[in-house]
């Protein structure tokens, strides 16, 4: 100890108490993130990518839900009544007026078009998963010619649009493709 | 607070031991010689019977995972293996699934006798703060545990429960599939869930241990609401007139769970847990248990995510702020005519949500619970706080010895038990 350095003065001794510090509040976190970490989807998780649906079986007005990412994914061959009664649908009447289509940019407006499948407006495939907490919706229920979600009454209409309730957003389209006429290839 | 007396050991080994580990003493200090207000009513056996309702639930709890599997595809069977083949295994699942239910039951007449009798205010203010915390850790044990058997209820319970996190802006998503461990509820959400419905119990038990502490060190509060100021006057030994009293209750309680166990194991669960876990397919009307139906109706009266969520976490810190928003000097109800009042009516509004819970999400309901869930803060955040500023109090006896003569004549109940003034046995100066 230096006798000549003045108590009230930071000292060199004072930085190495701060540098010593430092190195354990880093090391800490170093070692706190593995932690936390290890409860992030692990590599089989992370893995489970796509899935394929042959669309020649489902008749026209008919649902179908397949399981993708543990998720149901709802594929709906629509009537011609509904495509038109989705259609009729004004921009202002939507709550959520974004499309919530991962294969559009995604400040796309929720319009019919921008819903359904490019070029195949009878197909409509949505994440069967309600925006508010996670339930599934029931087809061909509620409101609005779409689906009801019986945990806290959100109704969506026949483009998957939320349209009443608490669900803040548009059913989620995944991304998907058509490898043929028949066949979709989901994520 | 001091006590009645201070343990002294006779004993040769009794008095090497506690040279060295002075833990005899402690349990005599908290557990004997322990000074308790002589007016106490039953609804100060509650403590008491959450005490041994945790041990009860972490012993059962300990005994069924000895059985139960805690993977997607075997947790539904393996709950059945227990019903069916494991010895006893039905007794034991059934005091575990019911224990539950018991266990809300009593923390919820508990925090209402707290309520009541102003419990929380100063200076037991911290005691009052750990309380609210055992009651999220208990929540948030109780809802893991549901989880485990993997029924529908189970499954979509927790999709729903865990949701609540999405409605945060910017984190939300991660921290929900974090939980998940995936992208959605999972085999590896279930193997998490367990073990943490393993850990929270042990943390809820130590912080019973500071709620305990925080007791003993301000003192019991009473149905009066006035302080210990003679402790030989106000005042009887844990040991044995509290210790028995307390057993007499917990008594009674054991017969009205056994009545469930026995005579309606299911009616307070859900017959949608009795099919396994379908991710495809929610059931029609899913209902969370009975204790946690007030908070799901202030969610669900909210039209809007985050709100709801937030508001349903309100309804709980609320509590915590409790101390604050009474600005009473008087502490029991009893002596606050209009508060009195309006706790009955809130404990009215808790039923109505609680009903109101059970419900379907559709109108009326909806309407009915907005007004139940408004009237919940304003309770705690506009009426309290004027009506305790405001209010003229009824004049307090001047002690608890008094007010305890003032109901009938005759000796003072437990004077028999008035401990020495110094050291040796608590028990027998008559």
């Amino acid at each position: 100890m230096t006798a000549t350095h003045d108590a009230q003065e930071p000292t060199r001794r004072d930085m190495l108490f701060l540098a010593t510090g430092a190195a354990a509040a880093v090391g800490a976190g170093f070692l706190a993130w593995p932690f936390v970490a290890q409860m992030n989807p692990d590599a089989s998780e992370l893995a489970l990518s796509s899935t394929e649906l042959d669309l020649s079986q489902i008749a026209e007005g008919q649902v179908v839900t397949i399981k993708w990412r543990g998720k149901p994914v709802f594929v709906w061959n629509r009537a011609k009544d509904q495509i038109e009664k989705a259609k009729e649908v004004k921009l202002e009447e939507l709550i959520d007026p974004l499309a919530r289509n991962e294969n559009l940019e995604p400040d796309a407006p929720a319009t019919d078009a921008n819903r359904a499948a490019k070029d195949k407006e009878n197909w409509l495939v949505v994440v069967g998963v309600c925006t508010h907490l996670g339930c599934v919706p029931i087809a061909n229920s509620g409101d609005f010619g779409g689906w009801l979600c019986p945990c806290h009454g959100s109704h969506y209409d026949g483009a998957g649009r939320i349209r009443r309730g608490p669900a803040p957003q548009n059913l989620d389209v995944p991304p998907y493709a058509f490898e043929s006429d028949t066949k979709i290839k989901i994520g | 607070m001091e006590g009645h007396s201070v343990y002294q050991p006779k004993s040769g080994v009794a008095k090497w031991f506690e040279d060295r580990l002075p833990i005899v003493g402690l349990v005599h200090a908290s557990a004997v010689a322990y000074p308790v207000p002589r007016n106490l009513n039953y609804f100060w056996t509650f403590g008491g019977i959450l005490t041994v309702m945790l041990v009860a639930q972490i012993l059962t709890g300990v005994v069924l995972a000895m059985h139960y599997v805690p993977d997607s595809t075997l947790a539904f069977a393996s709950v059945e293996k227990i019903m069916r083949d494991v010895n006893y295994g039905w007794l034991l699942r059934y005091m575990h699934a019911n224990g539950a239910s018991m266990f809300f039951i009593a923390v919820y007449i508990h925090m209402f006798r707290g309520l009541y009798y102003g419990s929380y205010q100063a200076p037991r203010e911290v005691l009052w703060i750990l309380g609210v915390l055992i009651l999220l850790l208990m929540m948030a044990t109780a809802f893991m545990g549901y989880v485990l058997p993997w029924g529908q209820m189970s499954f979509w319970g927790a999709t729903v429960i865990t949701n609540l996190f999405s409605a945060f802006p910017l984190v939300g998503p991660s921290i929900v599939t974090w939980l998940w461990g995936g992208f959605s509820v999972g085999d590896p959400t279930l193997n998490r869930f367990f073990a943490l419905h393993y850990l929270l119990p042990f943390m809820i038990a130590g912080v019973v241990g500071l709620h305990i502490w925080a007791l003993h060190h301000v003192g019991q509060n009473n149905p009066t609401g006035v302080e210990v100021k003679d402790i030989r006057k106000d005042t009887v030994p844990f040991t044995p007139y509290a210790t028995l009293k307390d057993s007499f209750a917990m008594v009674c309680f054991f017969i009205f769970f056994a009545w469930f166990i026995f005579y309606l194991p299911n009616f307070l669960g859900h017959a949608d847990n009795y099919t396994e876990a379908n991710p495809l397919v929610t059931p029609a009307h899913i209902v969370p248990e009975w204790y946690f139906l007030p908070f799901y109706a202030i969610l669900r009266a909210v039209p809007s995510k985050l709100g709801g969520v937030l508001l349903m976490f309100g309804a709980i810190a609320v509590l915590l702020f409790l101390p604050w928003l009474d600005g009473s000097k008087v502490r029991s109800a009893n002596y606050r005519p209009i508060y009195r009042i309006f706790f009955f009516l809130l404990v009215a509004d808790c039923i109505y949500l609680g009903w109101i819970g059970s419900k379907p999400a559709i109108s009326p309901y909806v309407g009915l619970s907005q007004l139940a869930a408004a009237y919940y803060f304003l309770h705690f955040l506009v009426i309290l706080p004027i009506v305790s500023r405001l209010e003229t109090p009824k004049p307090l006896p001047a002690s608890i010895a008094d007010s305890v003569l003032a109901n009938g004549s005759g000796p003072l109940p437990g004077q028999p038990g008035l401990a020495p003034l110094v050291g040796g046995s608590t028990h027998g100066q008559v």
